[in-house]
């Protein structure tokens, strides 16, 4: 039976967010076991949940069991364990050097919590996207609303059926729906915005925060560029490519290979090695592979289908293109050469399509990469250390893999977030920690020297001994007291 | 006034673009020569610069060195032993699993960055921005404050002489400068002022996805826990009277605000505070320093004109017009929804608000914006426990005043209405670069379980390599170790 729910509008947020900051106040998030339990209680839904979980990504993307495992529920269990073995010590103090004309004092750097932070989630990874940020806003000590998307419905359901049965319903909320309720919650004021998504909708989220100052990470997209150089072991490189292509969610991924850069020359060899392993890895007829997602929607579909059937590219097409519209699939599809100024090589793809692009010297591929937005990553292909330096100098990404695609997010030491179009903000590992920490500086002071040089009336004495102790030197600190320095000024007699 | 500004501030911008592209920012070298030659123009031209904040803003040489000079001399020194080590890649520590995998994160210019100062400390406030914006290799327009017109002609008269006209540029003007120059573009923009227009900024920003860094204020307290100082209360209260009155008369972000306090001890802590600011600065008005501008001081008269809020001036409140000087001014208990207790003050007048028990100050300062500081004047180990956790704001400091300031370990900053971001030593380098994560994988060792057809034995593997279960990956490689048939429906 049909329950009309009641609109999640302005007022519902409204109540939200009061009750949230209410938990937040009464320090119910602050203490070390409620952020254990809440972590170890996401664990434990994805070991009782995996069955449903799976079936759920298999609904909303054809999410392939394997990637599902992987990249899902296994993304979200280390998350949690790397977060519970280092926890403890994230929570500490750091301890902070005091300069010397402030002696004596001492410093530190306390982690607290921003309060109540907002997480919108994106459809291509519903579950991993949603929750591990979930978990490093928890780890931190906030209150948190989840806002998982609406295109990935089954996902979402699950999410809003389950994380306020295994974590602390006061402190942890899920809200449902598209746009009217993201907008909604996006009016209320929130310490910290953390979403995952396009670049439009960045800007938008990036607006609604700063009319309260609220503080936003943004982990958008953009075209991951591949250099693929003639000097690779071709079969392992183009293994990695293939599965950082189409063995991630079919390509919709953020950090995906959106397209390739190679030599004229190189080409042929390149395309033959992909076309071999295409079909190793999905057989002759890969929209009856079990092992790839489908397209999400048929907006996406449609979407894809017009960047394939452009004219000045439907002609480059060199492998695959065929498509199932009633099954929202289309085959890995490989187009070779197209033009610079067509769609599909001016928006982020995010499908299974691979445009390959022709330059005669590798070298030119910078230029090419360079004159286009910040990507959330970049890849190179080659053996060559000088390309390789000179790649990691001068390409600015979110990330860099040299020799593999998006492995470098399972890496918790390193930082994953975008720069410039693809993003601000970073998280992963202790900083899903510090993303959701406000760091606050703490000095400590004592009574027992009190410096008279501090207060008024001043002189000329005061500056010339606070220039001196400010500069740090001993010896001109020395002078200045002995009256050798040549800025010695006679200390006035105080009355 | 240039007749046609957005055009020379078009080829301004181009020409700061190219020479980011060119690289010449990147190398140490470069960095480390605008540093030291930012050096020079402080000490070179150090009476010049005490002239023009004592022309803008009537601050003393001293004052000038403690809060703008010095510290920047400071920051330069701190950033010149260490920029080596900042720039340099760090290792980040790469699990079995991916052996050989290497891993590392390296910092990166943003590339052109804005950097708008506020006026109060209208040398610094631009200066110690520019600093970490050179640390990181990034090429700077920078807008100092109009209101300082006389730093901001010296600013502009001397950064060509001293710095790479080719790299760092100022542009002068007012609010409709800085709006044009937040029409373009920027990779960063770093802002300090006024949460007013903070907002402004962060939402022209937003449509260019642009990270920003803003220093902002708010209303910072001192909680006052007269019992618990005991024999220290009177170094506290020459602390209290310098954090107010010490730092351009209260014209600071980092000064004393209002000020909380047990009923009990209000009249002994007005009477100790009013002897100070006599033995401080004498019984005529001529020894403080001025309110920047009558614009200010007409505001500050406002807060006073307020029937509810006149009543409970308990010392002070005498204006010298022409001189731009307010005295110190000092209210006991004003009404709590009187605008001088709403709005950042940012002059001479401090509101003492009674308590019956000081551990209500939280409380108090929870039900209001977050703060750029917090001052706890305890001796109480209890209270400072309860102020550290109990409330959140920038920073926290302990039984003084201001001197966060100076640390170059300390992050720099607010949160909430007092700002996002933070700045100072490491934190200023870090604010103005990208980290960069980079993974070098290997082809040494190729993990047959990661490429499809995915089967039973490949999920086993998998799962067993995401617990880094490295025997159990032994065991199934060598056919020890059973494992689940999986389906593929």
């Amino acid at each position: 039976m049909a329950i009309s729910k009641k609109a999640f509008d302005a007022e519902a947020a409204a109540a939200m967010t009061a009750e949230l900051r209410a938990a937040f106040g009464a320090g119910k998030t602050r203490s070390y076991e409620w952020r254990v339990a809440q972590l170890n209680a996401i664990a434990k839904m994805m070991e009782d949940r995996e069955r449903e979980i799976v079936d759920a990504l298999r609904s909303d993307l054809g999410k392939p069991e394997f990637e599902s495992v992987l990249y899902e529920i296994g993304t979200v269990k280390n998350s949690c364990k790397h977060t519970l073995k280092e926890l403890k010590q994230w929570m500490k103090p750091e301890k902070a050097g005091t300069p010397f004309v402030i002696f004596p004092s001492s410093g530190e750097i306390v982690s607290e919590p921003f309060g109540l932070v907002l997480i919108i989630s994106p459809w291509n990874y519903p579950l991993s996207l949603a929750l591990d940020p979930v978990i490093g806003a928890i780890a931190a000590g906030n209150t948190v609303v989840l806002k998982p998307s609406e295109i990935a419905p089954a996902t979402s359901a699950f999410l809003a059926k389950h994380v306020e049965k295994y974590l602390d319903s006061s402190a942890v909320r899920v809200v449902e729906g598209g746009v009217p309720e993201t907008s909604a919650l996006l009016e209320q004021k929130w310490d910290k915005i953390f979403y995952t998504g396009n670049g439009r909708v960045g800007r938008i989220i990036m607006a609604a925060a700063a009319k309260h100052l609220t503080p936003v990470v943004l982990e958008l997209g953009g075209k991951s560029p591949v250099i693929v150089d003639s000097d690779v072991d071709l079969k392992v490189a183009v293994r990695r490519i293939i599965i950082g292509k189409w063995g991630l969610n079919n390509g919709q991924t953020c950090v995906a290979a959106d397209y390739i850069i190679t030599t004229r020359d190189f080409a042929p060899k390149l395309v033959n090695a992909l076309k071999h392993q295409l079909e190793k890895f999905y057989g002759k007829d890969p929209l009856e592979s079990k092992d790839l997602s489908r397209v999400v929607n048929s907006n996406h579909f449609d979407r894809l289908s017009k960047i394939l059937d452009e004219e000045k590219v439907s002609g480059k097409i060199i492998h695959g293109g065929h498509r199932n519209r009633d099954q929202l699939k289309i085959a890995p599809t490989i187009l070779l050469d197209v033009p610079e100024d067509s769609l599909i090589m001016n928006e982020e793809i995010f499908g299974p399509l691979l445009p390959i692009l022709l330059v005669d010297r590798l070298e030119e591929s910078f230029d090419l990469i360079l004159s286009r937005p910040k990507p959330l990553a970049a890849y190179v292909f080659t053996n060559n250390q000088s390309l390789k330096e000179k790649f990691v100098l001068n390409i600015s990404a979110g990330g860099i893999v040299i020799n593999d695609i998006a492995v470098h997010l399972t890496v918790p030491t390193l930082p994953f977030g975008g720069v410039g179009e693809s993003g601000i903000g970073a998280y992963h590992g202790k900083l899903s920690f510090d993303a959701f920490s406000h760091k606050k500086a703490v000095l400590y002071r004592g009574f027992k020297a009190d410096a008279a040089l501090r207060y008024p009336p001043y002189t000329a004495w005061n500056l010339s001994l606070l220039k001196a102790l400010m500069s740090g030197s001993l010896v001109s600190i020395i002078n200045m007291l002995l009256g050798w320095s040549k800025n010695t000024v006679a200390k006035p007699k105080v009355a | 006034m240039h007749s046609n500004p957005s055009s020379m501030e078009q080829t301004a911008i181009a020409e700061l673009n190219s020479t980011f592209i060119s690289g010449a920012t990147r190398t140490f070298q470069w960095r480390e020569t605008q540093l030291k030659s930012l050096l020079r123009l402080l000490t070179e031209k150090e009476a010049d610069c005490f002239h023009a904040l004592y022309q803008d803003l009537g601050k003393s040489k001293l004052e000038a060195f403690k809060d703008e000079v010095g510290p920047l001399k400071k920051s330069i020194d701190y950033t010149l032993t260490h920029l080596k080590g900042w720039m340099s890649p760090k290792k980040a520590g790469i699990n079995l699993l991916f052996f050989p995998a290497k891993g590392k994160t390296m910092p990166e210019p943003y590339g052109v960055v804005l950097v708008i100062a506020a006026w109060n400390l209208p040398l610094n406030l631009a200066l110690e921005p520019l600093i970490g914006a050179i640390a990181a290799g990034n090429v700077v327009v920078l807008k100092p404050s109009e209101l300082a017109p006389a730093t901001s002609s010296l600013l502009a008269e001397l950064i060509p002489q001293y710095l790479d006209i080719k790299a760092i540029k100022i542009v002068e003007g007012g609010v409709d400068v800085s709006q044009q120059l937040l029409q373009r573009k920027w990779d960063k923009i770093f802002y300090t002022g006024s949460a007013r227009v903070g907002k402004i900024i962060l939402a022209e920003a937003a449509k260019h996805l642009t990270p920003v860094a803003l220093e902002l204020g708010g209303k910072s307290p001192a909680i006052f826990d007269f019992q618990s100082l005991s024999s220290n209360v009177e170094v506290a209260v020459k602390r209290v009277a310098s954090g107010k009155w010490g730092t351009l008369v209260g014209q600071a972000c980092l000064a004393i605000d209002y000020l909380l306090v047990e009923e009990k001890f209000a009249s002994a802590l007005i009477d100790m505070l009013t002897k100070t600011i006599k033995k401080f600065y004498g019984e005529s008005l001529n020894k403080f320093s001025r309110v920047a501008s009558k614009r200010q001081l007409d505001r500050l008269q406002k807060l006073l004109k307020d029937p509810a809020v006149a009543d409970n001036i308990v010392y002070g409140g005498s204006v010298d017009k022409d001189a731009l000087i307010l005295e110190p001014t000092i209210l006991l208990n004003p009404p709590l929804d009187a605008d001088v207790m709403t709005e950042e003050i940012f002059g001479p007048i401090l509101p003492i608000i009674t308590l019956n028990n000081i551990s209500e100050s939280i409380g108090f300062i929870n039900s209001r914006p977050k703060p750029l500081v917090i001052y706890g004047f305890t001796n109480n180990k209890t209270l400072k426990r309860s102020i550290l956790n109990g409330t959140s704001s920038g920073g926290v400091l302990f039984n003084d005043v201001l001197l966060h300031f100076l640390c170059d370990e300390l992050p720099f900053g607010g949160v909430g209405s007092s700002g996002m971001g933070r700045y100072h030593g490491k934190y200023s380098f870090d604010t103005f670069s990208h980290e960069k994560a980079v993974l070098d994988a290997g082809y040494l060792v190729e993990l047959e379980a990661r490429y499809p057809p995915w089967n039973s034995f490949k999920m086993a593997f998998v799962r067993t390599a995401y617990k880094l279960d490295y025997i159990g990956l032994l065991l199934l490689l060598i056919g020890l170790k059973r494992y689940p048939k999986v389906h593929k429906d």
